[in-house]
């Protein structure tokens, strides 16, 4: 997309004499646009799934009125009911903090899908470092749930807040170990050079010691998108629903919008690490790419409706004692096999 | 405690904080209130506070006649209606001096066992969802409510049946009501194997059980606790055997004990139990004398003066009911012994030192009903 379209546009616009920023700021529009309705469309499609999932592992029908036998609207509704609904803001709560806290956790969500390569041509931006710009804005969100947690001036959410920053300090880094593992194996931190190296089935997956990474990067991954075994952090039965038992609305839609965009994208970007992105026979690049990162999403929600949930000194514990010291010698195995 | 925590609170004093859990709480199975002492997320102090569902139990007992405060008990314990119906029936029964005939304790303990496993059911959905395998609870759910439909065939009612009168049953089995309820026996055992396969192997499930929320064998019998909570710490008390009412000592089942006294070995006696009572069902189905189901009882009834305590093994435990009659159409005094509400007396000691996680695990475990707490 960025090579195709934006060179002619640009020697177009130059031919014409115009000042260049002019034409770079329609652009960031446009991608801007393009990239939050995919996002949202997304959302919606990842929610209805997620209850047709659920219900079907749990012998029951599922959302089946609204739009149709499958109810396929009803995720459209709830989210029209949710933009409805009344405004709440608690009355001891810190104003400021609160309202910026979903925007805070919602963007950066947002931000990193500019760098999924949907095709060798459908990406917004491949960055040289775009591996590093994604541990790095991924990073962000936790700030916002700290901040919800601290400004809804209310016990449950400040527990889950803490337990959120715990979390995600904790499987941030075997994370990151996982991903050098890729980037290592590539020798590069550019997410289309890792594909690149991927092409013609070779993914890395299938190279020897990636699959404990990618054992590695799911088990993190659904550690840090707070689903069941690890979603401490909102644990319904405990702390009713942590940071964001306060909000209500668009508020809280922003935050679950946030938290489906992000499994959307970790898992989006498990395929493009690890399953050889867009790379595959026959299909279309896109279809591929969207193959792979929904068996990662249904893989996910299959196994957050199946297992009970963790207790905080355990979580702690399999990351501290487990998952960092595999990943260091996964790290260390991943080197030997380069050399 | 590690020493680190130790070293680290005489570094940094901290406060503790108190959190209200409760009356409005997905865990809490009711309105109950729990005040929680905590110091980050480890517990170190807890105050169980009742009376959000008082309904002045005992005084509507003396404020009607004996028949007429029969519904009533329903409501204590809604989850097993039917054993709080027995403990009064049987102390009324024994004031009168009444003998029920064979087909009704026999029906009785039909009806009294179809209500455990109802009951038990209810626990291990509740106890999965309390620790978020939410699956666990449809699929025990959908189980119960084939119970559910074998009520509503036989009393009309699904949960609070109010199906035993004093001297026997109200009606006999309706037709056809054996055949399902033989069906039903032979596939909950069935669906158990699948919960075990899905929830008792899972190595997440046993670490949040396992070890969590010792209650010790004597420490349970000096709160008074009883039932599964009690014999999930390897304590041999069960009212249907040390005091064997209607039809069970002629019956074959097992007691059913767990010596880890942990969340892990209550749960596992409510799992077996549900099979021993699969047992009892069928043998009471096989072994149903023909007869009369209800005693000639007249239409007031006047106990002699005097008192009575009936107790049985509901599924929380010893469930009992004095009553006092001073020979007129009301009793003078009616006192109800709830075992959630013993479980609940010893349950800050089994809190402490325990995470908020566990919190929920550990109440799910004692399985209490406010109902008969608050009474």
């Amino acid at each position: 997309m960025s090579g195709g379209v934006y060179r002619p546009a640009m020697d177009w616009w130059q031919a014409h004499g115009l000042p260049v920023w002019i034409l770079d700021a329609i652009w960031m529009a446009v991608m801007a646009a393009i990239v939050t309705v995919f996002v949202l469309l997304t959302v919606l499609i990842l929610v209805w799934l997620e209850r047709k999932i659920s219900g079907d592992l749990q012998s029951r029908v599922g959302p089946n009125r609204v739009g149709g036998r499958f109810g396929l609207l009803q995720t459209a509704a709830d989210a029209l009911k949710l933009l409805m609904k009344e405004d709440l803001i608690p009355a001891g709560a810190d104003r400021i903090v609160f309202v910026l806290a979903p925007f805070l956790v919602f963007v950066p969500t947002l931000v990193v899908f500019m760098t999924l390569p949907f095709s060798d041509k459908w990406v917004v931006k491949d960055l040289n470092l775009g591996v590093l710009f994604v541990i790095a804005i991924s990073a962000i969100p936790v700030i916002g749930l700290i901040m919800a947690g601290w400004a809804s001036n209310n016990k449950y959410a400040m527990l889950g807040a803490m337990r959120a920053a715990a979390q995600s300090l904790s499987y941030e880094i075997p994370l990151v170990l996982a991903m050098v593992c890729v980037v290592v194996m590539a020798g590069s931190l550019r997410i289309g050079d890792i594909v690149e190296a991927q092409r013609g089935g070779n993914w890395f997956v299938l190279r020897f010691p990636l699959q404990f990474a990618f054992i590695l990067y799911f088990v993190t991954a659904m550690a840090e998108v707070n689903r069941v075994p690890f979603d401490l952090p909102e644990a319904e039965s405990e702390l009713v629903s942590g940071y964001h038992v306060e909000y209500s609305g668009m508020r809280f839609a922003f935050f679950f919008l946030a938290e489906f965009a992000h499994l959307f994208f970790v898992s989006a970007f498990c395929a493009t690490l690890f399953l050889g992105a867009w790379d595959g026979p026959w299909l279309p690049p896109a279809v591929w790419f969207l193959v792979k990162s929904y068996a990662v999403v249904i893989t996910i929600m299959w196994i957050r409706w199946t297992v009970p949930r963790l207790r905080i000194d355990q979580i702690m514990g399999f990351s501290w004692k487990l998952l960092v010291p595999v990943g260091l010698v996964v790290v260390l195995l991943t080197g030997l096999a380069r050399v | 405690m590690p020493l680190g925590n130790e070293m680290a609170r005489s570094l940094t004093p901290t406060e503790h904080v108190t959190l209200n859990m409760g009356p409005q709480h997905p865990s809490t199975h009711g309105v109950l209130r729990l005040k929680l002492e905590m110091e980050g997320e480890v517990i170190v102090g807890c105050e169980p506070v009742i009376g959000y569902l008082h309904r002045g139990m005992e005084k509507i007992g003396e404020s009607r006649t004996y028949p007429q405060f029969l519904p009533y008990t329903d409501r204590l314990d809604y989850l097993s209606s039917a054993s709080n119906n027995v403990a009064y029936v049987q102390a009324v029964e024994k004031l009168l001096g009444l003998e029920v005939p064979d087909r009704a304790k026999y029906l009785r303990v039909v009806l009294l066992e179809l209500n455990r496993i109802a009951s038990h059911l209810v626990f291990v959905a509740t106890f999965a969802n309390d620790l978020a395998a939410t699956t666990v609870f449809l699929y025990a759910i959908r189980e119960r409510e084939m119970i559910m439909d074998l009520f509503e065939m036989w009393a009309g009612a699904r949960l609070t049946q109010s199906w035993v009168r004093i001297g026997g049953v109200a009606k006999d089995l309706p037709g056809g009501f054996a055949e399902r309820a033989r069906e039903f026996c032979r596939l909950l055992p069935k669906r158990l194997d699948e919960y075990d396969r899905l929830l008792t192997g899972n190595r997440i499930f046993r670490v949040r059980t396992e070890g969590v929320g010792i209650l010790a064998p004597e420490m349970g019998v000096d709160y008074g606790c009883s039932g599964p909570t009690l014999r999930g710490s390897g304590v041999a008390f069960d009212v249907r055997r040390a005091e064997p009412y209607e039809v069970y000592e002629r019956l074959d089942f097992e007691m059913v004990t767990h010596p880890t006294c942990d969340c892990m070995g209550r749960y596992r006696v409510r799992m077996e139990e549900m099979r021993q009572s699969v047992r009892i069902i069928e043998q009471c189905l096989a072994e149903l004398p023909k007869g009369e189901v209800l005693a000639k009882v007249g239409r007031t009834v006047r106990p002699p003066a005097g008192e009575a305590y009936g107790r049985v093994e509901s599924p929380r435990g010893e469930f009992g009911c004095f009553v006092v009659s001073d020979g007129g159409p009301q009793p003078i005094r009616v006192r109800l012994r709830a075992p959630s509400f013993f479980h609940l007396g010893v349950l800050p000691q089994m809190l402490q030192g325990w995470k908020i996680g566990d919190v929920v695990a550990i109440l799910g475990s004692i399985d209490i009903v406010l109902g008969e707490v608050d009474r």
